[in-house]
C-alpha cells in the first residue's frame, strides 16, 4: 500500500515536472482576444477585431516569427461573460497573451484569472485602479490611463481661457476616470456635471436641456461610440452645435464620424493618435487598412494593431521563450514602434508619451469629416496613478 | 421654469415612444398569451429602414412611411409563416423562438447596415427649433413627432373603444376561451393583433430614429424599459400602458434631470453625480418595485 501510494507520488511529481522541463522557444503563439462584438457597441470590437487581424497580416501570420493561432471571444458588454470568456482562454485555448479589452469595466473584472494563471493582458483601455495600486506585472494598458487625454483637455481650457465647463460621460468606470481627469486640470468653474446611464441610454434630451440653461463656455463629454453618434445629433437638433464648443476625447474618429458626419465638426480632443500623425508605421498602418476596408481607421483599430505590434516585439526580444515570465515582461515594458511612434511604458505598465490636439474638420461630403492632429500638447506624459504603484 | 417645460415636453416624447413600442407588446401578451421578445426589434428595424431610406428617397416621411408599412408586413409574415405554431405551446419555447429571432434581426442588421448603425440628417426646418412659449424654444421634429404619436394613440383608442373589431379585440384581452366559443375567428383576430402591433414598434423606431440614430441592439435596450411599463400597466390593458408609459417616460427624464440638484441638497458635491447617476437610472424600477407591492395586478388596471 505505502510502495503504492509513493509510486503514484512519483508520478504525479513527474507530470508536474513537464511543464518546466520543455524551456525551448514554442512552434506556435496562442493570442486570445476579448472584445465587445454584439450589442450596440458591437462597433468598437469589430474595429478592434480589424486592427488585430491587419496586424497579423502584416506580420505574415506570425508573431515575432512564429507562427500565431488567433482565438477571438466576445463580451457582450457583460463583465461576467468578459472574465468567463478569459477563463475560457487561458484553461481551454492555452493562450500566450490575452489583448482586446475595450471597456474599463470588463477588464477589471476579466483581469483576476489572468494574473493568478500568469497570462499578460494587454488591455485598450486603462482604468485607473489599475495604473496605481492594483497594477500588476500581468496588466499592460497600451492605450493610456483613461484619465490622462481629459487632464490634457483640461490643460487646452485652461489656455484657451475658458472659465465654466459642463461635463457629461457613462457612469462606469471610464467615464468617472475621465471627468476625474479633466476636473483635475481644468482652473474655472465647472457648473454641471451629469454621468448618464450606462450602456442603455438612447436619449439625452433631459442633459442636453441642463447643458443649454446652464450655457456654460465649454462642454466636456466622453462618449463610447453608439453614445457619441446619438448625443451629436440630438446635441446638434437642440441647436448648440457651434454655440457651445465641444471638448472630448475617444469620441470621434473613423468609427463614429461617418455616421456623425457634420455634426461634430469643430469639436476639439486631446489624444495620444491621429490618422494624420507622421511616422511610418502609422503611414503603413492606415494605408492598409484603407485599402483593405475603404475607410479610415478608428483609435480602437491602431491601439488594437499596436497591441500586437508589442507582442511581436517582445516575443522576438526572448527570442519565442515564453517561461521566463520575468524576461517577457521585461521585453513587453521595452515597447517598439507603434502607430503613435516608439512608446515605452512607466512603472505601472502604463505608456509614457505625446498628447496631440486633434480636430474634427469637415470633408467633401457629410459622411466624410474627419480627425486631425492640429499641434502637439504635451510631450513624454506619464499618468498621476504612477507613483502609488509599488512595482519597479 | 423653462427648463421644467422643456424637460416636460422631453418626457411625454420618451413616454409615448414608449406606449407605441408597449401597446403592441401588451396586446400580443394580454389577448394571445404570447411572449414576443421580437417587439423590440421591429422597433429597431422600423428606425433602420427608415434611415437607410430617407437619403434614398429624400424625403423623411416618406420614408418612415414606408418603413411602417414594410414593419406591418413584417409583423404579418413572422404571425402567419412562424409565430403561430407556437401558440399552443409553453412560455419559455416562445421566449426561445422570439429571442432567436432577436439575434437574427441583430446580427442580420449589422451585415446589411453595419455595426455602426444609421443616422438620419433632416432638413434644416424640419431641425430647427421653434419658440413655444415666450423664452421657451423646442424642436420642431420632436414636436411633429410627439404630435404623430399621438395621433396614433387616438386612432388606436378608437379602433378599439368605437369598432366591431375593436371590441373583439377589447373581449379577447378579457377571455380569450368564451370569444373562441361564440365562434369568431380567433385565428385571424391574432394576426390583426400581431400585425397592429408591428405597425406600432415600426412607427415608434421611425420617429425615433431622427432624434436616437438606429443603432443595433437598440431594441433590447427600449425592450425593458416597455416590459416595465406593461408590469406597471397591467398586462392586455391598452389604456393602462398609455398612463404607465407617459409615467416611466416623465420619471425617467425628469429623474435625470433634477436628481442631482436635489442630491446635491444632502450630498457632498463630489459624491452628488455618482449618486443621482445611479438613483436616476434605478428610479423607474423602484416605482416598479413599489407598484408590484401596491397593486400586483398593475397600476391602472382592474382587479380579475
Amino acid at each position: 500500500m505505502k510502495s503504492l501510494l509513493s509510486s503514484l507520488g512519483a508520478i504525479a511529481l513527474a507530470l508536474a515536472a513537464i511543464p518546466t522541463a520543455s524551456a525551448a522557444p514554442r512552434s506556435e503563439i496562442r493570442i486570445g482576444m476579448v472584445s465587445t462584438m454584439t450589442t450596440s457597441a458591437g462597433a468598437g470590437g469589430e474595429a478592434t477585431r480589424q486592427g488585430i487581424e491587419l496586424a497579423v497580416e502584416k506580420l505574415g501570420g506570425r508573431v515575432g516569427g512564429i507562427p500565431v493561432r488567433m482565438f477571438y471571444e466576445d463580451d457582450a458588454l457583460q463583465p461576467e461573460l468578459g472574465k468567463q470568456k478569459t477563463e475560457k482562454l487561458i484553461l481551454e485555448d492555452k493562450v500566450d497573451f490575452l489583448v482586446g479589452y475595450n471597456y474599463s469595466n470588463i477588464v477589471l473584472a476579466a483581469l483576476k484569472p489572468a494574473i493568478d494563471s500568469k497570462t499578460f493582458l494587454l488591455s485598450i483601455t486603462g482604468p485607473s485602479q489599475l495604473a496605481g495600486r492594483q497594477c500588476s506585472p500581468y496588466f499592460f494598458a497600451v492605450r493610456d490611463q483613461n484619465g490622462q487625454a481629459p487632464r490634457a483637455v483640461g490643460q487646452v481650457l485652461n489656455q484657451r481661457g475658458i472659465k465654466t465647463l459642463y461635463t457629461l460621460a457613462p457612469n462606469y468606470a471610464a467615464g468617472k476616470d475621465m471627468i476625474e481627469g479633466v476636473t483635475g486640470t481644468f482652473k474655472g468653474t465647472v457648473v454641471g456635471q451629469d454621468l448618464t446611464k450606462w450602456p442603455s441610454q438612447l436619449d439625452f434630451a433631459a442633459e442636453i436641456a441642463k447643458i443649454r440653461a446652464a450655457k456654460p463656455e465649454a462642454v466636456f463629454v466622453f462618449l463610447p461610440p453608439q453614445h457619441a453618434i446619438q448625443f451629436m445629433a440630438q446635441y446638434s437638433r437642440a441647436g448648440l452645435k457651434g454655440v457651445i464648443p465641444i471638448y472630448s476625447t475617444y469620441t470621434f474618429d473613423g468609427l463614429t464620424l461617418p455616421v456623425i458626419g457634420n455634426d461634430a465638426v469643430g469639436s476639439l480632443m486631446s489624444l495620444i493618435w491621429a490618422v494624420n500623425l507622421d511616422n511610418p508605421v502609422n503611414k503603413e498602418f492606415v494605408a492598409a487598412f484603407q485599402r483593405k476596408h475603404g475607410k479610415e481607421p478608428s483609435s480602437f483599430s491602431a491601439h488594437a494593431y499596436d497591441a500586437m505590434l508589442l507582442i511581436d516585439a517582445a516575443v522576438k526580444s526572448v527570442k519565442g521563450e515564453l517561461d521566463d515570465k520575468e524576461k517577457v515582461r521585461a521585453a513587453l515594458k521595452a515597447g517598439t514602434g507603434t502607430t503613435r511612434g516608439p512608446i515605452r511604458f512607466g512603472n505601472n505598465q502604463f505608456p509614457i508619451q505625446d498628447y496631440h490636439l486633434i480636430e474634427v474638420k469637415a470633408g467633401e461630403s457629410a459622411t466624410t469629416a474627419s480627425a486631425r492632429r492640429i499641434e502637439t500638447i504635451e510631450t513624454n506624459v506619464q499618468d498621476v496613478y504612477a507613483q502609488s504603484c509599488p512595482l519597479k | 421654469m423653462s427648463l421644467l417645460i422643456e424637460q416636460c415636453l422631453n418626457g411625454l416624447q420618451l413616454g409615448i415612444l414608449l406606449f407605441l413600442i408597449s401597446a403592441g407588446l401588451t396586446l400580443v401578451f394580454g389577448i394571445m398569451n404570447f411572449v414576443n421578445l421580437a417587439h423590440g426589434s421591429l422597433f429597431m428595424l422600423g428606425a433602420f429602414v427608415t434611415a437607410w431610406l430617407t437619403p434614398l428617397l429624400g424625403n423623411y416621411f416618406v420614408a418612415a412611411a414606408l418603413a411602417v408599412l414594410s414593419m406591418m408586413l413584417l409583423g404579418l409574415a413572422l404571425e402567419f409563416g412562424l409565430l403561430r405554431s407556437f401558440y399552443g405551446r409553453h412560455h419559455l419555447d416562445h421566449v426561445l423562438v422570439t429571442f432567436g429571432l432577436v439575434l437574427i434581426a441583430n446580427e442580420g442588421t449589422r451585415r446589411v447596415w453595419g455595426a455602426q448603425g444609421l443616422t438620419v440628417t433632416l432638413s434644416d426646418t424640419l431641425g430647427s427649433s421653434v419658440e413655444i412659449a415666450p423664452g421657451v424654444s423646442y424642436s420642431l421634429f420632436k414636436l411633429i413627432s410627439i404630435g404623430a404619436a399621438l395621433l396614433a394613440c387616438l386612432l388606436l383608442a378608437l379602433l378599439i373603444g368605437r369598432t366591431r373589431l375593436g371590441m373583439r379585440i377589447r373581449a379577447g384581452a378579457n377571455d380569450r376561451e368564451m370569444i373562441e366559443g361564440l365562434g369568431i375567428p380567433i385565428n385571424l383576430l391574432f394576426t390583426v393583433v400581431f400585425g397592429l402591433g408591428a405597425t406600432l414598434a415600426g412607427l415608434a423606431g421611425a420617429l425615433a430614429v431622427p432624434v436616437m440614430s438606429a443603432q443595433v441592439g437598440m431594441g433590447e435596450e427600449i425592450l425593458i424599459l416597455t416590459f416595465v411599463v406593461i408590469v406597471l400597466g397591467g398586462v392586455g390593458s391598452v389604456k393602462g400602458s398609455f398612463l404607465a408609459a407617459l409615467m416611466v417616460g416623465m420619471f425617467d427624464v425628469l429623474g435625470r434631470a433634477f436628481l442631482p440638484a436635489l442630491v446635491g441638497l444632502f450630498a457632498p458635491p463630489q459624491v452628488t453625480s455618482a449618486i443621482a447617476a445611479s438613483l436616476s437610472s434605478m428610479l423607474i424600477y423602484i416605482v416598479m418595485a413599489i407598484a408590484l407591492i401596491m397593486r400586483p395586478q398593475g397600476l391602472f388596471s382592474k382587479a380579475r
